[in-house]
């Protein structure tokens, strides 16, 4: 019995959470007249209802594990990176211009190369906050604040200028891929192989932190950086490791954003994936296995607007209430948990 | 082309830069103040985005209700200050990260707006007057650059009210000592907690009335994509600003004429490069800190209690 109820403990404040982010998106709803309870079913029903609910959910989980990374890796290491939104955009461009000078390759090197060139970018982008922190003692939730901002204006500047395809007339674009290098849906799903992605790289990266010797290292970077200097860790070199993987997630993240959804680079991409990953790594306590659940609570939220809408015509901004909520409630809710959890 | 050719389009350039920028600094200046005061507690909000988008919301609503556009700037800061004492509220609590409350408060502020905001897309508000300061010229150009909305002149008078507040009267030193080393805040017996969520509170209740400025002035309507970022930049201009209200203002103009040099170029005919003018203010930002560091010391100016500036 009690060894259920340390197994348990950790979870209840965010059941707690749930439960009362859910109650008051109710009361919201009740307030202007909308049929609450039947919206929380509809919320469940079109998450989770049926294999269509649970692919569309699972297509928008992956790009949130990712950037969630973004992060989680960072803030193993002590530090609260906020820029996730600029790795994914530096990331996407960088995928996006390989294939035009690949033209006649098969498609498997190509699509490697992409997704190289995206995490290379998105990485880059990151540990040069890291660096910024470390050389120059600037904080790197502000650095990757305006790097973010700078990765933007990037990406739009070159997809509307130099790597604007002349025949995207309304809505600028990089060159369309061609068709053998975007990247499909999984066999029997009809989500694509950024799920599958998404959720190995939570995996290998839960056991790099938790089963590794440098996992190990970044973490007593992360509780306590004057010990590790101590003990004779590159701290340095470390932070930027950390940074480095957690931005190539992101920029990952972009690089499937442009190989299976989009086909190419423009400012759709740029959904607003990198910030709600910042509250699916907070929501689960910057634990990659913890955020491939949370990615998964949280893209389900998403897909069950358009059935929101259809069928009791809510706005479908409801989705963004009650995300929006959620997160708040998890946040709070994290007073209750009575194990010390490492304040990032 | 000839010389006297060239200093005319030079001439209605820096018109239409001096023009756009009295016009788009004016959320810049209210969210900056705001996010100042909260800063200068030791505290930051990042969810003055959302606050942003919910006062242009609701102060359109009240404005549209109400038949007054003074109402509807009310209502606005009066949701700022809700989120705000929300924020704050929530920070006080143990284990509560302030970053991410903000950034969670960024999405349900911005969701909250577009869900009560639909039916306001249509329907046309009462908007806030403008000040014709260019009544002297007949230039029809300065005129346009000159008339300037009634929030800016009150922004500015905010600004030096908080400069000569936050040196010399006691609120103002209470709030610097509680940002600066909240322990002696506490031995001298100033209620640390309680002063940090009303300064969340009341740099809400600015950034609502920066919101209320988009919608009932420039660009003067609602829907979904009236920001483009002011409230998150915020945090970017209050560091550029090293924590200074005169400073703030001053950066506010320069963040408005650094977002008006595109529009700016492009009717000179020049379209290239719109972006990077846009991205100008935050590398400035950052070459900012990056040169006004020194070894052992966090940036000069910052509240000392601010997680942002701390190694």
């Amino acid at each position: 019995m009690n060894a259920v109820r340390t197994l348990a403990a950790p979870f209840m404040p965010f059941t707690a959470a749930v439960l009362a982010a859910a109650l008051l998106f109710a009361l919201f709803l009740a307030a202007q007249g909308f049929p609450a309870m039947e919206a929380l079913e509809l919320v469940v029903e079109g998450a989770y209802g049926s294999s269509f609910a649970w692919q569309n959910t699972l297509s928008r989980a992956a790009p949130l594990m990712l950037t969630a990374l973004c992060v989680a890796l960072p803030a193993r290491a002590g530090l609260v990176i906020i820029g996730g939104e600029g790795a994914l955009a530096v990331g996407a461009l960088a995928a996006a211009v390989v294939p035009a000078a690949c033209a006649g390759w098969p498609a498997l090197p190509v699509q490697l190369l992409m997704a190289a060139a995206g995490f290379i970018a998105g990485g880059a982008w990151i540990a040069l906050s890291a660096w910024l922190r470390h050389a120059r003692g600037i904080n790197e939730t502000i650095s990757s604040l305006l790097l973010a901002y700078i990765g933007i204006a990037l990406f739009n500047f070159l997809v509307e200028g130099v790597l604007r395809d002349p025949a995207s007339l309304n809505k600028p674009s990089t060159t369309p891929l061609a068709e053998p290098f975007l990247i499909g849906a999984m066999p029997g799903m009809e989500v694509h192989w950024g799920l599958f992605w998404g959720v190995l790289i939570c995996l290998a990266m839960g056991f790099l932190v938790r089963q590794t010797v440098f996992g190990f290292a970044v973490g007593v970077v992360g509780g306590n950086p004057r010990a590790a200097m101590m003990a004779g860790l590159p701290v340095g070199g470390l932070i930027l490791t950390a940074c480095f993987l957690g931005g190539g997630a992101a920029g990952l993240a972009g690089m499937l954003e442009v190989a299976a959804v989009h086909g190419s680079a423009n400012a759709a991409l740029l959904a607003g994936y990198g910030y709600a990953g910042i509250l699916v790594s907070f929501a689960a306590r910057h634990n990659p296995l913890g955020i491939i659940a949370c990615a998964i609570l949280v893209g389900g939220i998403g897909a069950s607007g358009s059935l929101l809408q259809r069928r009791i015509d809510l706005p479908d901004a409801a989705t963004l209430v009650l995300q929006g909520g959620l997160f708040v409630a998890l946040l709070a809710f994290e007073t209750l948990n009575r194990k010390g959890v490492r304040r990032v | 082309m000839s010389d006297g050719g060239d200093s005319l389009a030079f001439g209605s350039l820096a018109l239409a830069l001096l023009g756009g920028a009295l016009r788009v600094s004016t959320p810049f200046l209210f969210v900056s103040l705001g996010e100042c005061i909260t800063e200068k507690s030791g505290r930051i909000n990042l969810g003055l985005e959302g606050i942003l988008v919910l006062g242009a919301m609701s102060g359109y609503g009240v404005s549209l209700a109400s038949g007054s556009p003074w109402l509807g700037v009310l209502a606005a800061g009066l949701c700022g200050l809700m989120m705000g004492l929300l924020h704050g509220g929530l920070c006080s609590l143990a284990k509560v990260n302030d970053i991410a409350v903000g950034i969670s408060l960024m999405l349900f502020g911005t969701g909250l707006a577009f869900f009560l905001g639909k039916p306001l897309i249509q329907p046309q508000a009462p908007m806030l007057p403008s000040l014709e300061l260019g009544a002297w010229s007949d230039s029809a150009q300065l005129q346009s650059a000159l008339r300037i909305n009634v929030l800016l002149p009150l922004g500015l008078l905010l600004a030096l009210l908080l400069h000569w507040g936050f040196r010399a009267s006691r609120w103002g030193l209470a709030l610097r000592l509680v940002g600066d080393n909240a322990a002696a805040a506490r031995a001298l017996g100033y209620p640390v907690v309680p002063i940090r969520i009303g300064a969340t509170a009341a740099g809400g209740f600015l950034a609502g009335v920066g919101g209320a400025f988009l919608s009932l002035y420039y660009p003067g309507s609602w829907n979904e994509g009236l920001s483009s970022g002011q409230g998150l930049m915020a945090v970017a201009l209050v560091i550029f600003a090293r924590w200074n209200p005169l400073r703030c203002a001053l950066a506010a103009l320069l963040f408005g004429a650094a977002g008006a040099l595109g529009p700016a170029l492009q009717s000179q005919g020049i379209t290239a490069g719109y972006y990077l003018f846009n991205a100008a203010p935050y590398v400035l930002t950052l070459a900012l800190m990056a040169a006004s560091w020194t070894p052992g010391r966090s940036l000069a100016g910052a509240p000392g209690e601010l997680s942002l500036t701390q190694r």
